[in-house]
């Protein structure tokens, strides 16, 4: 049924796909929890008791692996269609690699913040970073397994740049580059605090 | 691979296939594999006619759910004095007997629960998931011409996550230590603290874990909902030609798209909370002859984190009852919506002033009161659209060939109720006069009234218009308009008394008056109420009746378009398969709303505009 409705000429005239224009929908849903919890820490944080400290170098570098991971993916996109199947493939596996070292730097930044004493329930300043890190690390992973998804079709399907592929490319690349964005907003507002 | 068209050729049938699109739907021998057999039929099914016609059979089972928990805590409230004894076998331990006088009483922890989850089960399970899941699935792809939802998919799993979070409410009913007994808003410390109180342990659990799985429901329909609305629309469907139910379901979806996730998080918090030991909302507590651990928490912080959702919920509720008597109104009235356009930007300014009143839920929760003075100003500017809206109701059936099915009776109960209710909350949306009505009975006839009766009605009549579109058969009128009479009348014996107890400060959420003497004046009053609620309930079984009556013996749909209305889902078989239309899509040539226009009692949409005519409202 899908395949009827989303592949029906009917529809493609427009000129944002259905399902691409869903996944943005369901970002701005997105952006509305991590926008519910960053008030909360602002109201929180005006009523005081409040716990200053600074982040972890480890965030840091895991901001720049993020970013990097999101122009890995999208590298490997443009290569995807212009044609370049091995360019595509390795840019693809070099995205996947950089979003594990970002889950990786994620824990290891959480260990370093209970290192220096700010464990989760040490003050609502300190839970705020790991909720709201970890919340968002919840969505990477799902980004993570939509690569997985990818990478599965680069390697076990023949190489052939569809509408249908780049359209299931798109829509990974979308959320993809979604919770990078969604990182560096959540990143500033914390450790700009 | 086109389904047989068996009614006769109408004159829709043939603008259709002259005027309509062809987007070779039927050429797919694909097509209908998901509906192989009975499982993807008529249980996991992605036809948006099976998943509304689910919704609405859940709601009505938590409904009737919901609905008998009010009665045991009427019974309670009524008859302080009365053995309750009787109830034992279906209570069990929560009916006490006094060894000694053999009297049943109801137990105050399970009062409590009841209250809950009779707030939790009707305004999340039956008047979101049950009135916007039922008829935004139903009409948004019948009204604007599409063959289904954008993605039947997420669209059969926002079905199943509602039956999931069911399922798991459900089964805290039967816990032990009893379900969430904090109030329908969970505020902490009761829902953060397991030892708060015996429903706070497990109960408090489940009901995170189905609220979150209801979460997860209303982002998924919404999401497709929005999608299907914007980008599945039909040839010459513009958004200033969609009918006004599609209006209210849109806008509903995208309230709710940007609430819930707020409620989401505030969940969160309350988990880690409740099992990791942050002080998100607890503070300095004292508590079982132990001082616990957390420092500096804010419980206000919850109450803003769930007003942002519980507020807009409101409308969430509200608007598509909202849609569905504009769209019942006019159809039953043969006459145009009166001023289509300042009821979409009614829908509009409601949704927006929505997202900036919630804390006028939290005028006696310490904020200050400088701030309140905002949120006043906000809460009684949404008296002009929502005024806006009904004068254009009236307006609509001033005038007009009135046709008293029970559809439009409910449909004008609707508007008789939304006044009732709606007025009271111009008295309760001042911070001042919010001193002395705050928690008391005038704030549960305002809410009961305004979004509760009136969004059932809304439901009901929904549900008696577009039943010969869901089951192509008739409910029966008669039946309809007994329901609507006991149903109206019952409505204003329960809540309006409410008023004055109210205003008399009676708070809500007591287990019994009879004890203090400054209310016990109110005895024979309280009867009155718990009388008529036990006579209300009695009545909706006549709904209930009826409807599943008639899905087999009700009387048959004989003609493509009985109500005479010029929306698209009429333009259907009477029993449409997969895909709505047999054949093309219709295209849309005109508004909505051509009632009694150029000397023709009603013009369909795919009608094409008459040389020289103009389309919409504009004569």
């Amino acid at each position: 049924m899908i395949e009827t409705t989303v592949n029906n000429p009917v529809y493609t005239r427009n000129r944002i796909h259905p399902k691409k224009f869903a996944l943005l929908v369901a970002c701005a849903s997105m952006v509305m929890m991590f926008a519910g919890l960053t008030s909360a820490y602002l109201v929180r944080q005006a009523a005081g008791n409040w716990l200053e400290f600074t982040l972890p170098n480890l965030f840091y570098y895991s901001t720049a692996v993020i970013v990097s991971s999101s122009l890995a993916l999208h590298g490997s996109y443009l290569l995807f269609r212009r044609g370049n199947a091995v360019g595509y493939k390795s840019l693809m596996v070099l995205a996947m690699v950089l979003a594990l070292t970002f889950i990786v730097l994620q824990y290891q930044g959480w260990l370093a913040l209970a290192a220096g004493g700010v464990e989760l329930t040490t003050n609502p300043s300190g839970s705020f970073v790991y909720v709201i890190s970890g919340l968002h690390a919840a969505h990477v992973l799902g980004g993570i397994a939509a690569i997985g998804v990818a990478l599965l079709h680069a390697f076990l399907l023949p190489f052939r740049p569809t509408e249908r592929r780049k359209l299931r490319f798109e829509l990974t690349l979308i959320f993809w580059h979604f919770v990078d964005l969604l990182w560096i907003y959540l990143f500033i507002f914390l450790a700009g605090q | 691979m086109a389904t047989v068209v068996t009614t006769p050729r109408t004159e829709e049938d043939v603008l259709i296939e002259q005027l309509g699109y062809d987007d070779h739907f039927h050429d797919h021998h694909d097509g209908d594999k998901f509906r192989s057999n009975f499982l993807t039929t008529y249980v996991f099914s992605q036809d948006h006619k099976i998943i509304a016609k689910q919704f609405l059979i859940t709601g009505m089972f938590w409904a009737v759910i919901g609905g008998l928990m009010s009665l045991i805590f009427r019974l309670q409230l009524g008859f302080p004095e009365e053995s309750m004894a009787w109830l034992k076998p279906v209570l069990g331990k929560w009916i006490e007997i006094n060894p000694d006088s053999g009297m049943g009483s109801l137990s105050p922890e399970f009062y409590y629960a009841l209250v809950t989850m009779h707030g939790t089960i009707i305004v999340f399970f039956v008047l979101t998931a049950g009135l916007s899941g039922t008829f935004s699935n139903l009409l948004i792809p019948l009204q604007v011409g599409a063959r289904d939802m954008a993605s039947p998919l997420l669209n059969m799993m926002s079905y199943w996550f509602f039956f999931l979070a069911g399922l798991v409410m459900f089964a805290s009913l039967f816990l032990s230590t009893g379900p969430f007994a904090g109030g329908w808003t969970a505020y902490p410390p009761l829902s953060a603290l397991p030892q708060a109180s015996s429903g706070s342990g497990a109960g408090m659990t489940l009901w995170l874990v189905s609220l979150v799985f209801f979460v997860v429901s209303v982002l998924l329909g919404g999401i497709n909902y929005i999608t299907t609305v914007l980008n599945l629309r039909t040839k010459g469907m513009t958004m200033w030609r969609l009918p006004l139910t599609i209006w209210a379901f849109f806008i509903t979806a995208i309230i709710g798209l940007l609430s819930f996730p707020v409620l989401a998080s505030a969940f969160f918090l309350v988990m880690f909370d409740r099992g990791l030991g942050t002080s998100f909302f607890l503070n300095e507590i004292y508590i079982g002859g132990q001082a616990l651990d957390h420092v500096g928490g804010s419980p206000v912080l919850y109450q803003h984190l769930f007003w942002f959702l519980g507020h807009p919920e409101v409308y969430i509720i509200i608007l598509p009852a909202m849609g569905i008597v504009s769209e019942v109104l006019s159809v039953h009235s043969r006459k145009p919506i009166f001023g289509y356009k300042a009821m979409v930007f009614s829908i509009l300014a409601i949704a927006f002033l929505s997202f900036i009143v919630w804390a006028h839920h939290m005028f006696m929760s310490g904020v200050n009161p400088f701030i309140s003075n905002f949120f006043v100003i906000f809460t009684l500017i949404i008296a002009v659209p929502s005024a806006v809206k009904v004068f254009n109701w009236i307006a609509t059936m001033y005038g007009g060939n009135v046709r008293f099915t029970a559809a439009s009776m409910f449909a004008i109960g609707f508007v008789s109720m939304f006044i009732s209710g709606g007025l009271t909350g111009i008295f309760l949306g001042n911070s001042a006069i919010d001193i002395q009505l705050h928690d008391t009975y005038f704030v549960v006839a305002h809410f009961h009234i305004v979004m509760g009766v009136a969004a059932f009605f809304g439901m009901f009549a929904g549900v008696y218009h577009w039943f010969p579109k869901m089951y192509g058969r008739f409910m029966n009128e008669t039946l309809g308009k007994v329901h609507f009479w006991g149903t109206i009348i019952g409505a204003y014996a329960i809540f309006w008394p409410m008023h004055y107890t109210g205003l008399a400060g009676v708070p809500r959420r007591y287990y019994r008056f009879d004890t203090f003497q400054t209310f016990s004046h109110f005895d024979e009053l309280n009867k009155f109420i718990t009388i008529a609620a036990i006579v209300t309930f009695a009545f909706q079984l006549l709904l209930v009746i009826n409807f599943f009556y008639s899905i087999w013996k009700g009387k048959k749909v004989t003609v493509q378009n009985p109500w005479g209305a010029t929306t698209l889902e009429w333009t259907t078989p009477i029993r449409p398969g997969h895909g709505n239309w047999p054949g093309k899509i219709p295209a849309v040539q005109r508004w909505a709303y051509d009632y009694g226009k150029d000397g023709k009692e009603f013009i369909p949409q795919i009608q094409p505009l008459a040389e020289g005519e103009a389309d919409g409202g504009d004569h």
